[in-house]
């Protein structure tokens, strides 16, 4: 199926550089798009309605999600911070689809500001959608992080995408400190690394064609803040909690846990190597119209299996 | 809300694309991420009442000059003299301000007495312009007054009964101006400062003179040690001003300075979103650009010439100062870096810009190769105080389509300059050297200047010396979307795309080089540390 393409400048609305300060004026777009209305009781009943009977089954048809790791959040009660890899705009569906229920209807999305809410039409639609709240991809926003760590403490969970949006290769890009890691040292709640594979053979960045497929989703162990936790050293962590579930879902769990505790996880960026090589090593992540001639049926080597003998 | 003053802004992945001029045209293209662009500060807000300003600079000048009034008696000789139509670029809208000043002027002389008035449009080497030209720039009061009596003339350089020595500066240079001015009891010259390099001593120095004074400092030597010529004391171009100024105050000759200064307001309102930062850009302003960029792509090049030679910049003035000489100039100085100064940190190894349609000289005609030359390495490299935006070595990209075509009216002496000489070589010095007095000195091209709407002879060859600095501080320079073989022709490489510039900068640079684009128009001026 055909999506639609999204006219971009000058026939739509130009985006705000990072850089630039939003002018003081009515501006009520970007990271000033007033959300609080999507929280309300009644809206988030209709969300749920959408979320369970139009989105899951959706999900399930197109992305056939084989789960794992979902008993590793079971002992977690209160709100978390759900921190992924991103590769499509499947990636939110699927997430919000394999939470728990206790988690799904009181989780907020955090947005790039730019590109979700830079009109207000779209505000509105994304933050009906998946609740979405509008945040700095670039940076730490004094205002939106102030937004999102006071609707974690009042018990709402939050996915983010630490990479700050869509891989343009397939290969992970580094894990922005300021976004999930951030916003965890400053709640003191726990991030739960999680792992996506597949979504991009079902949609690409670029691409406006849908294919269904089947895709694997690992849920990590949360990761706690130490008291005075450094973001920093804590985005590390998660990045590297992120590698080894893909370590595991390459390979199986406890070889990933020896590559893991001997420091040879492969990481998420891929191999240091040129561009067509890094394009190869991807295997079964390239997307469908690349992979002509193995039927879709081809090896499932990426990178990381090309270490495994180490 | 008053007006934000200039910025550089680091180009991201939520930059939208950044317009480039190209000639009668414009497009927008996408920087790599990483890039700096340096926008100009937006427009100050205009003096409210322009006249009232205007009468209070003469009634309480600067320095330790008299008010005009004081000045002025009856049986004196008064000469006002003023910019020609190289200035504002582009021309601005009626009312003038040089009318308002002249008209200001004219009603303190009247009330003087002074019966012996002429006004002279001090073109120095520059075309004489023509009636319509005159009447924009002096309005049709003032024209209809004076020129049916031959009491609106313009300078002519190569009238030897037209100019007077006045001697040698200390530095032996030769002081020839208009010798009505100089025989005048007081020249008032009134003044369009579009940027730092304008007004001063070279107004009279440089608008009344003759070749034999100009070829002091508009030769290649001046041009290379002036860093920039638009920083006034590091130009050596002002210094050879400044000292034959104070040598023309030493002959005797009075100079009552006033100079105004007009605002960043470069475009019309159906051109508003030239000058506005694309991100802020309304509906209206992606309606305006559409329309236009669209229109232009169907439009005959000399309709599209036309059209945008047409426009009348809303500029609107800021200040007025009046009075002596250098006590204005500074003033002046302030007010233009206050509407056009941009901190910029450090230099960059890529300079990219884009080229609009009009610089000084191509006023009512078409921005031939050598002035393509001269706005991009002559006026907008040199657009700095400091040091240059492009470090020593770099690379200058600019985009513009560089036609071979040429105003044979205009520009005669520019044909010979660009079949003849520019195939022998690029090398200011060496042009200096072997072409410029055959050129300056031609019959032909004399008479085209005295008696048609020419240029002097010369002026290509002052062209080429303004961008000698760049010439000798680029590692390269690139034109994108210029005419292959005209771009070969200025020593310069061409290129389709601004991509494939940056590729071919990188040969020169070094990889993953650093760039740097300067959004302009409206002017800025880079303050680089």
């Amino acid at each position: 199926m055909r999506l639609v393409r999204r006219p971009s400048f000058p026939w739509a609305a130009p985006t705000w550089p990072d850089g630039v300060e939003l002018a003081p004026l009515e501006r009520s777009v970007g990271v000033d798009y007033d959300t609080a209305w999507s929280r309300r009781y009644g809206v988030r009943v209709a969300r749920a309605a959408l979320l369970d009977w139009v989105a899951r089954p959706v999900v399930r048809a197109l992305a056939s999600p084989r789960v794992d790791g979902l008993d590793r959040i079971e002992h977690l009660d209160g709100p978390a911070i759900f921190a992924a890899n991103h590769a499509s705009h499947v990636d939110l569906p699927l997430v919000l689809s394999i939470l728990p229920p206790r988690f799904r209807h009181r989780t907020l999305v955090g947005a790039g500001a730019d590109y979700f809410f830079d009109t207000r039409w779209k505000g509105a639609l994304w933050s009906f959608a998946i609740a979405a709240i509008p945040i700095e991809r670039q940076r730490v926003n004094r205002r939106s992080a102030e937004e999102a760590g006071h609707l974690l403490s009042q018990g709402w969970s939050m996915v983010i995408f630490p990479e700050g949006g869509r891989t343009p290769d397939g290969w992970a890009r580094p894990f922005h400190p300021g976004s999930a890691a951030y916003l965890a040292t400053r709640s003191g709640l726990p991030v739960v690394p999680i792992y996506l594979g597949g979504t991009r053979r079902i949609l690409a960045r670029g691409s406006r064609t849908l294919r269904p497929g089947s895709t694997r989703v690992c849920v990590g162990r949360p990761l706690w803040p130490h008291e005075h936790e450094n973001a920093r050293r804590l985005s590390t962590s998660l990045e590297a909690a992120v590698a080894a579930l893909a370590d595991e879902t390459a390979t199986d769990w406890w070889s990933a846990r020896r590559r893991s505790a001997a420091g040879r996880t492969p990481g998420l960026g891929g191999p240091p190597v040129g561009a067509w090589r890094r394009s190869w090593a991807l295997g079964d992540d390239r997307p469908e119209r690349h992979r002509r001639g193995s039927n879709g049926k081809g090896s499932r080597d990426r990178w990381p299996l090309a270490h495994r003998g180490r | 809300m008053s007006p934000r003053p200039g910025f550089v802004l680091e180009v991201d992945r939520s930059t939208p694309a950044t317009l480039i001029w190209h000639g009668e045209g414009f497009r927008l293209e996408r920087l790599p991420v990483g890039s700096r662009v340096v926008y100009p500060p937006e427009a100050l807000s205009p003096l409210e009442d322009p006249d009232a300003a205007i009468r209070h600079a003469l009634l309480h000048p600067l320095g330790d000059s008299e008010p005009l009034p004081a000045l002025l008696r009856p049986g004196m000789r008064l000469t006002i003299a003023f910019d020609d139509i190289s200035l504002p670029l582009p021309p601005m809208r009626s009312p003038d301000v040089r009318q308002r000043v002249i008209e200001a002027v004219l009603d303190m002389a009247a009330t003087a007495g002074v019966d012996d008035v002429v006004l002279v449009a001090a073109l120095a080497l520059h075309r004489r312009m023509t009636e319509d030209e005159l009447r924009h720039i002096v309005g049709d009061r003032v024209y209809d007054a004076f020129a049916p009596h031959g009491l609106l003339t313009q300078h002519d350089a190569e009238d030897p009964d037209g100019m007077l020595h006045l001697g040698l500066t200390d530095a032996g240079e030769d002081v020839e101006i208009n010798r009505r001015a100089a025989t005048s009891d007081l020249v008032v010259y009134v003044n369009i400062d579009l940027v730092p390099m304008d007004g001063g001593h070279k107004s009279v120095a440089t608008g009344l003179a003759s070749y034999r004074s100009l070829r002091h400092h508009h030769n290649v030597r001046t041009m290379q040690h002036s860093r920039s010529f638009m920083d006034q004391h590091r130009s050596e171009l002002h210094s050879s001003n400044w000292r034959m100024g104070r040598h023309i105050a030493a002959s005797g000759v009075k100079v009552f300075q006033i100079e105004t200064t007009l605002n960043n307001d470069t475009f019309p309102d159906q051109f508003r979103f030239l000058q506005r930062r694309e991100w802020e850009w309304s509906v209206r302003d992606r309606a305006g650009f559409l329309a236009v960029s669209k229109s232009l792509e169907r439009t005959p090049e000399r309709l599209a010439r036309s059209i945008f030679q047409s426009i009348r910049a809303p500029h609107a003035v800021t200040s007025v100062q009046a009075g002596e000489v250098e006590a204005v100039h500074t003033r002046a100085a302030e007010h233009l870096h206050t509407q056009q100064s941009v901190e910029v940190a450090g230099q960059t190894d890529v300079l990219t810009m884009g080229l609009p349609y009009l610089c000084p000289y191509n006023v009512n005609s078409v921005m031939n190769p050598v002035l393509v030359m001269c706005l991009g390495l002559g006026y907008l490299f040199n657009m700095y105080r400091g040091k240059p935006l492009v470090r020593p070595g770099g690379a200058l990209i600019m985009s513009h389509p560089t036609p071979w075509a040429f105003d044979p009216v205009h520009h005669p002496s520019y044909i010979d300059f660009f079949e003849q000489v520019l195939p022998e070589t690029t090398d200011p010095l060496e042009i200096e050297a072997k072409y410029e007095e055959a050129f300056a000195t031609d019959p032909w091209y004399v008479h085209l200047y005295r008696t048609g709407h020419a240029y002097h002879g010369v002026h290509p060859f002052y062209m080429w010396y303004w961008g000698a600095h760049a010439l000798q501080h680029l590692g390269a320079v690139i034109v994108v979307g210029g005419d292959r073989r005209a771009v070969r022709r200025l020593g310069f490489k061409p290129a389709s795309g601004l991509g494939d510039a940056l590729e071919m900068a990188e040969d020169v640079v070094g990889a993953d080089p650093s760039i740097t684009h300067l959004h302009a128009p409206p002017l800025l001026m880079a303050n680089v540390s």
